[in-house]
C-alpha cells in the first residue's frame, strides 16, 4: 500500500512552528511523550506505549548447540519486525532501509553492550547452550520506533523467566514451570536509546520526535545509555553536522531522561511481580483499563447446551442421506489406480476427437481423488455405457511423437470406456496409462 | 480507515488492524471487486505454513460478508497479531477480524463470529477450549458463524470425530454464537453511545 506523502503546506506549518519553538501536541521541546508498559499472561511479553507508538516485545529460548569459536556463550538473536498495521506504507516481506537501521541499533545497543550475561546461559560448554530470541513488532507508528522498540526489549528481557536446569556430572536436566521456577536471565544494566531530532541545520533539536516531525527533521542523533551513565551506542544519521557542545548536550540530556524511563521501568517490574505472587489477575485484558469506552469485558458466560443432542439428531434426520461413495479403485497396473469415471464433457457438441480429449481430462482429474465427482457418477455412468456401446473405434491420441509399446495385454475391467475392439483398447488404454502417468508425475 | 480492536477470551489476545479500501498495486487489482488480504502474524518467529493456511482461511471467511463488490479497483489489508495464546486461537482471529470489519465501516452482509469446540475422550463438548483442553482432545472444530441466520461460514477440524458429534458441536457452536454476537452488540453500542 502506498503511503500518504506529506503535502508541502503541513510542511511548511511544521517548520515554521518549529522555528517559533513550538510542537504540535505541545510538548516542550525536552518532554518525553507518556511512556506506558504493560505485561502479557506469559514471562518475557509485554506491550510498550510511547505516546501512540506502540511495540510488543516477546522472549522465548531454546536449547541449541553453541557457535563453534564461542562455545562457552549463549546465543542472542534480535528481530524487529514492522507490523504492516502499523502504518499504510509498511509492507509485508519488503526490507526496507528503515527496518534494517532500526534493526542494526537493537542490536547494537542489547548485543554489543553486553548488557545480559552470555556466559550464564551456557549449560554444557561446547554443546548445550540457552538461545534467546527477542522478537519486536511495531504496532502503531507514530514516531520515534527506536525508543520504544528498545524499552521493551530490555523490559522484556528483564521479565523473562528462562526453565531451570541442572547439571550433575553428564546428565544435563531442564525442569518444566511446574517442577521448579523458572529463573530470571542474568542482566548486567539496562541501555535505554534516547533519540533527538534536529532542525535548522543542527541548530536545534527535539527529543522524541513524533511521526509528523521526523518527517520534516534534518536528522536524528540516537544515544543508548544506561542509569550508569555510560553511552552503550551513539549513531547520528541523515547528515547533519553536529558540533562537540551539541554532543555532550544530548548525552547530559539523555542521562536524565534514562534515570526516569529506568525508575519507570523498575516500578512496573515491581507491580507486575507482585500482582502475579498475590495471583491477581494479569495479562494484556486485565491492563486495558475498564473506563474507555472503547474497552468492554464480558465474564465468561454459560451457555445452554442441554438439548444439543436432540437438535441435532432433528437436523440429521432431516438432511438428506449422503450419495453412494465410490469407494472402489480400480487398478490397472501397479502404481495407477482410477476411482470413478470423472465427469461429462457438458459443453454441448464437440467434434469427436475433442470430446475424447475431454473425456480424458476427466479421468486424470478422478485420478487426482477429487470425491465430491462421485455424486454425478450414477446419472453419468449410466450415459456413458451407452454411449461406448456405439461401435465406433476410439482413438486416443493422433500424435506421433508418443509411442506406444505393449509390454504385456492386460485384461481390462468392465467400467472403461470402450468396449469394443480389444486389441485398439489395449492400445489407447496404454497410452491413455502413459500419459496419465506423465501427468501424475507432474503432481 | 483503521479499526484497532482486540478482542480477548481468556488470555488469548489477537490485536486487528485494518486498512482499506484503498488503492491497490496494479497486479493485485481485481476488475470487479475489492482484493481482501488478510496477514496474520505469530508472536514468536516468521510466519510459517500454518499461519498462511489460517491466512487463507480467514480471507475466504471475510470475502463472503464483505460486499466487495461496492469497491472495485481497491484493496482492503486485514492484519491480525498474536499477543497471547491460550487455546482457541483460530476462533479469537475470527472475532478479531470481524470487529475489525465492523469498526473501520466496511460494508458487510453480515457479521460473523468463531467458536472452537473441543471433543474431550468422554465425548464431552467443550466451548473455548484452553490449550491443555485442546491437546487432550479428540477432536477440536472450529466454526465460523453469521449473525444473520446463525449459517456456518467456515468449518474446519482436526482430528476424528462421528457426524453426530459434529452436528452438536454445530448445534452448541450456533447456541454460543447468541452470546457473542450480544457482546458484539454491547460493545459497539458503548463506543457509540454520548455516556
Amino acid at each position: 500500500m502506498k503511503a500518504t506523502p506529506l503535502s508541502n503546506c503541513e510542511r511548511r506549518f511544521l517548520l515554521r512552528a518549529i522555528e517559533e519553538r513550538k510542537r504540535l501536541d505541545g510538548r516542550q521541546c525536552y518532554d518525553y511523550r507518556n511512556v506506558r508498559i504493560s505485561f502479557g499472561a506469559d514471562y518475557g511479553c509485554c506491550i510498550v506505549e510511547l505516546g501512540k507508538t506502540r511495540v510488543l516485545a516477546q522472549v522465548s529460548c531454546e536449547l541449541v548447540a553453541p557457535k563453534p569459536n564461542r562455545p562457552t556463550e549463549g546465543i542472542l538473536f534480535f528481530n524487529l519486525e514492522l507490523s504492516p498495521m502499523a502504518a499504510p506504507g509498511f509492507e509485508p516481506g519488503r526490507q526496507s532501509e528503515l527496518l534494517v537501521k532500526l534493526n542494526r541499533l537493537i542490536e547494537r545497543c542489547l548485543r554489543n553492550s553486553k548488557c545480559i550475561d552470555t556466559e550464564s546461559l551456557c549449560i554444557v560448554a561446547g554443546e548445550k547452550v540457552w538461545q534467546i530470541r527477542l522478537d519486536l513488532h511495531l504496532l502503531n507508528h507514530d514516531g520515534n520506533i527506536i525508543d520504544a522498540a528498545s524499552i521493551a526489549g530490555i523490559v522484556a528481557l528483564c521479565h523473562f523467566r528462562r526453565p531451570d536446569v541442572s547439571v550433575q556430572g553428564e546428565e544435563v536436566t531442564v525442569y518444566t514451570p511446574e517442577e521448579r521456577d523458572p529463573v530470571p536471565l542474568s542482566i548486567h544494566h539496562m541501555p535505554i536509546c534516547v533519540s533527538f531530532a534536529f532542525f535548522q541545520q543542527g541548530t536545534y533539536l527535539l527529543v522524541d520526535p513524533s511521526e509528523r516531525e521526523e518527517s520534516v527533521m534534518d536528522g536524528v542523533l540516537v544515544i543508548a545509555m544506561n542509569k550508569h551513565r555510560e553511552i552503550c551506542t551513539i549513531q547520528s544519521s541523515g547528515g547533519i553536522m553536529l558540533v562537540k557542545d551539541q554532543v555532550l548536550r544530548c548525552s547530559k540530556i539523555t542521562a536524565v531522561k534514562v534515570a526516569e524511563i529506568t525508575e519507570l521501568i523498575q516500578k512496573a517490574l515491581e507491580n507486575d511481580q507482585k500482582v502475579r505472587k498475590e495471583g491477581g489477575k494479569f495479562g494484556f485484558a486485565e491492563s486495558i483499563p475498564n473506563q474507555k469506552i472503547t474497552a468492554f469485558k464480558m465474564e465468561s458466560a454459560a451457555v445452554d447446551t442441554n438439548n444439543v443432542e436432540e437438535q441435532a439428531e432433528e437436523i440429521i434426520t432431516k438432511a438428506e442421506p449422503p450419495s453412494e461413495v465410490f469407494a472402489k479403485p480400480i487398478l490397472h497396473t501397479p502404481g495407477t489406480a482410477q476411482i470413478g469415471e470423472g465427469i461429462e464433457n457438458s459443453w454441448g457438441d464437440l467434434e469427436e476427437s475433442e470430446k475424447e480429449e475431454a473425456e480424458e481430462e476427466g479421468e486424470s482429474e478422478a485420478t487426482a481423488f477429487e470425491c465430491h465427482k462421485m455424486e454425478t457418477e450414477t446419472e453419468t455412468e449410466g450415459r456413458r455405457i451407452t454411449e461406448a456401446k456405439k461401435d465406433e473405434p476410439i482413438v486416443l491420441s493422433d500424435s506421433e511423437e508418443e509411442e506406444v509399446v505393449i509390454l504385456e495385454p492386460q485384461e481390462l475391467p468392465k467400467k472403461t470406456r470402450t468396449q469394443t475392439k480389444p486389441k485398439q483398447e489395449n492400445t489407447s488404454k496404454k497410452a491413455f496409462n502413459k500419459r496419465r502417468r506423465k501427468k501424475r508425475a507432474a503432481y | 480507515d483503521r479499526g484497532p480492536p482486540s478482542p480477548s477470551p481468556g488470555d488469548t489476545s489477537v490485536l486487528a488492524g485494518l486498512y482499506g479500501p484503498v488503492e491497490v498495486k496494479g497486479s493485485k487489482e481485481l476488475p470487479d471487486r475489492a482484493a481482501l488480504e488478510v496477514l496474520l502474524r505469530p508472536k514468536v518467529g516468521l510466519p510459517g505454513v500454518m499461519e498462511r493456511s489460517r491466512e487463507q482461511l480467514l480471507r475466504r471467511t471475510c470475502e463472503t460478508v464483505v460486499l466487495g463488490v461496492l469497491h472495485p479497483r481497491t484493496a482492503i489489508t486485514l492484519v491480525l497479531q498474536v499477543l497471547s495464546d491460550a487455546g482457541s486461537l483460530l476462533s479469537c482471529c475470527l472475532n478479531a477480524a470481524c470487529m475489525g470489519l465492523l469498526d473501520a465501516g466496511l460494508p458487510l452482509a453480515s457479521l460473523f463470529c468463531g467458536i472452537t469446540c473441543a471433543l474431550d475422550p468422554h465425548g464431552a463438548i467443550i466451548l473455548d477450549p484452553t490449550t491443555r483442553q485442546e491437546q487432550d482432545a479428540r477432536a477440536v472444530l472450529t466454526f465460523a458463524i453469521d449473525s444473520a441466520e446463525r449459517k456456518v461460514l467456515t468449518a474446519t477440524t482436526r482430528g476424528s470425530c462421528s457426524v453426530e458429534e459434529m452436528q452438536q458441536c454445530l448445534v452448541a457452536a450456533q447456541r454460543a454464537a447468541d452470546t457473542i454476537f450480544q457482546f458484539y452488540r454491547d460493545s459497539v453500542r458503548r463506543k457509540y453511545s454520548k455516556s
